[in-house]
């Protein structure tokens, strides 16, 4: 009776097989033979982005279950999610999380790749297409952000109009492509949802689709080893007989590691979540509510620093040509270095590119959260100044120091670090200027000052050079006229032609 | 229907192995007619797409005039921030509708109207009467009263929008975002 059982179980067992072709499938795609050496931990990060795909795709769509694609409604569902909505504030988080992390993953997969020489013959176009992936999964961040459609996505959205309008000839048809019309409205929003939801992640799983295939069509990149050359010609060989003598099935031989990564991948999404939350709607997509500080968001903020520290002459041409020329380099890569050296150990270059690569985007993401080139709106009504630059002074120096506050310089130069770091900060200023440059500096303005010659008495600025021509550690060290000048900032030419007129 | 069996029997026909046989002719006729159907439908799927994707990027939407209300409201020697709205609204713009722009008022019918956009990065300036300046949040762009270019990176003085004074209100002519490639 039971082996009766059993030889009926599989019967089943073998029909369903047969029809399904679920061993094959097995044998094709998990099951297939990987090198031994390629089960390391530094091969976990591809599926780790994987990972982080598929689960961005379960909480976006759960998310549009409230969410309302409309730009007169879109932020009220949000706020109804993020405040109201029962466990809306943690989906929210996760995929703010899942964002960060799959392209944080996906960057060091990238690196990974590109360290340990993967992208050589014969991966090039497995190279290529992950190159398509990191430009959509970069667009699904954008198209993102700007669905949390509040202030920064309404700025954001007006930053890349700016950007786009640099465009030369075609420049303002492009715009209205981005925006569905002459200006950001009801049809942005739309036009971005349908991106995010549906556009890129069609694109993004085709993509995927072709990125696995190719690597099971051309095999995982065996552990490099130093001194080990590819050639064309013998390549194919050479990883034939690798597979032949160390290779195992990727399940369950080499997968392990790739395991114990995707559950630290969900457990630091679910704890980012639960210790950060959701990143809270920044007001609502109201342009006339002008008292707003717009930022990026992590991804894209290194592109806001080099907005601010580029020469304007270069900027355009930057902003515009450079992101061409990367995208080339990007994906001519395979073909530039198709073949030779695979371990980083022996390619001291592509070490250097990748410690540059994070340096610069580090410093430049840092500088951009710090925005020290931005003025600090608020400064001059709510700064305060510290006793000793105010105590003991003459009726006429605290005069100019309310007029210092008053006409907003506290918004560019700090006292003692308090105030905005765009211009120097004034602590010791009497250290570094006499009256005579200060009044120049103030009039006329340059070296990225504004000339306040129109827009201040002489009284006032007598005041106010009075004062900081007092700001030194003492009397002693108040600045001197000297034969044996460094230019002072005041040599350069004042910014506006008109201002350079005394009041 | 009877072509099936055949098509099993001789699953190589269009890949090469040995000589076709005579009568691929039709097979071959009907097999060039699909396709060119099939890249004729194409052809004319697309033509709706393009067109319904592309309006937006050959249409040129005119400016419109937008009354801003009593020139009283706008007191000499000020400037204030003004809003309008925006002339192509759709029902679902909500309040992405509303358009704010700085009104400078000079002397009795001399105005200056600059669109709120920075000329550096697009970012809302913000009006400070004290120093008479315009500043930028995000990248320390700053104007001055009359627009021009007063410090940072902004490549240029302010957008400003065209205007005129009837009957006592003062018109703007809107309904574009400013940018390098459209200064309105």
């Amino acid at each position: 009776m039971k082996q009766q059982i059993i030889a009926q179980l599989q019967k089943i067992a073998v029909w369903v097989d047969d029809r399904l072709h679920v061993t094959k499938l097995f044998e094709s795609t998990a099951g297939h033979h990987v090198p031994k050496s390629s089960g390391s931990w530094f091969y976990v990060f591809g599926s780790g982005t994987l990972l982080c795909f598929v689960l961005q795709i379960v909480t976006g769509s759960l998310l549009a279950f409230v969410y309302v694609p409309s730009a007169s409604e879109a932020y009220s569902t949000l706020e109804y999610m993020t405040f109201v909505q029962k466990m809306g504030w943690y989906l929210r988080g996760m995929h703010n999380a899942g964002s960060l992390f799959m392209v944080t993953i996906m960057i060091l997969h990238m690196t990974q790749v590109f360290l340990f020489g993967a992208y050589k013959y014969p991966r090039e176009l497995t190279w290529v297409s992950g190159c398509v992936l990191l430009y959509l999964t970069l667009g699904m961040a954008f198209t993102g952000e700007v669905l949390r459609f509040d202030q920064d996505a309404y700025w954001g959205l007006g930053i890349g109009v700016a950007l786009v309008g640099r465009v030369p000839l075609i420049g303002e048809n492009l715009i209205h492509l981005m925006l569905g019309g002459p200006i950001i409205a009801g049809e942005t929003l739309s036009r971005f949802f349908s991106l995010h939801v549906f556009i890129i992640p069609g694109l993004l799983i085709a993509t995927i689709s072709m990125h696995l295939r190719l690597v099971l069509a051309k095999g995982i990149n065996e552990f490099p080893r130093p001194g080990h050359l590819v050639k064309r010609e013998t390549y194919d060989q050479e990883y034939a007989e690798i597979i032949k003598k160390e290779g195992v099935p990727f399940f369950p031989k080499a997968i392990s590691k790739d395991l114990i990564f995707s559950a630290i991948v969900i457990f630091g999404i679910l704890l980012y979540a639960f210790v950060l939350g959701p990143q809270i709607p920044n007001g609502s997509p109201n342009p006339t509510e002008i008292d707003t500080v717009p930022r990026p968001d992590l991804p894209f903020m290194w592109i806001f620093a080099v907005a601010a520290l580029l020469p304007p002459y270069l900027e355009t041409v930057i902003l515009l040509v450079s992101p061409i020329f990367i995208t080339i380099l990007l994906f001519l890569l395979p073909f530039i270095s198709g073949t030779g050296e695979k371990s980083a150990t022996r390619r001291p270059a592509a070490v250097i590119i990748v410690l540059l690569t994070y340096i610069a985007l580090g410093v430049l993401t840092y500088l951009g959260i710090a925005s020290p080139w931005s003025p600090e709106m608020r400064a001059w009504t709510s700064d305060t100044t510290k006793a000793k630059y105010i105590e003991g002074r003459s009726p006429l120096e605290l005069q100019g120091a309310v007029i210092l506050q008053y006409k907003q310089c506290r918004n560019c130069h700090a006292i003692d670090g308090v105030g905005g770091h765009r211009g120097p900060d004034l602590a010791d200023v009497g250290t570094r200027l006499t009256s005579d440059q200060l009044i120049r500096q103030v009039v006329q303005g340059g070296g990225n000052m504004p000339a306040y010659g129109h827009n201040i008495t002489p009284d006032q600025v007598t005041a106010v050079v009075t004062y900081m021509a007092s700001l030194s550690p003492n009397a002693d060290q108040t600045a001197k006229n000297s034969t044996f000048p460094a230019k002072p900032p005041s040599e350069k030419p004042p910014a506006s032609p008109k201002a350079a007129k005394s009041p | 229907m009877s072509d099936t069996p055949q098509q099993e029997q001789q699953p190589v026909v269009c890949c090469g192995g040995g000589a076709p046989p005579p009568a691929s002719s039709r097979r071959d006729f009907l097999l060039l007619l699909g396709l060119g159907m099939n890249g004729l439908a194409a052809l004319l799927v697309s033509i709706p797409i393009i067109g319904y994707i592309f309006t937006s990027f050959v249409q040129k939407m005119p400016l419109k005039w937008i009354n801003l209300g009593k020139i009283t409201d706008f007191p000499d020697g000020t400037t204030r921030l003004a809003t309008y709205t925006n002339p192509y609204r759709r029902p679902w713009d909500g309040e992405t509708a509303e358009i704010p722009c700085w009104v400078r008022h000079e002397t009795e019918n001399k105005f200056q109207i600059f669109a709120i956009n920075c000329t550096h990065l697009g970012c809302p300036v913000r009006w400070f009467e004290e120093s008479n300046l315009f500043m930028c949040p995000c990248h320390g762009g700053a104007f001055y009263q009359d627009g021009s270019h007063a410090a940072g990176p902004p490549p240029r003085g302010l957008y400003q929008y065209k205007y005129k004074v009837e009957n006592g209100n003062l018109w703007v002519e809107g309904g574009v975002i400013p940018s390098l490639a459209n200064a309105v």
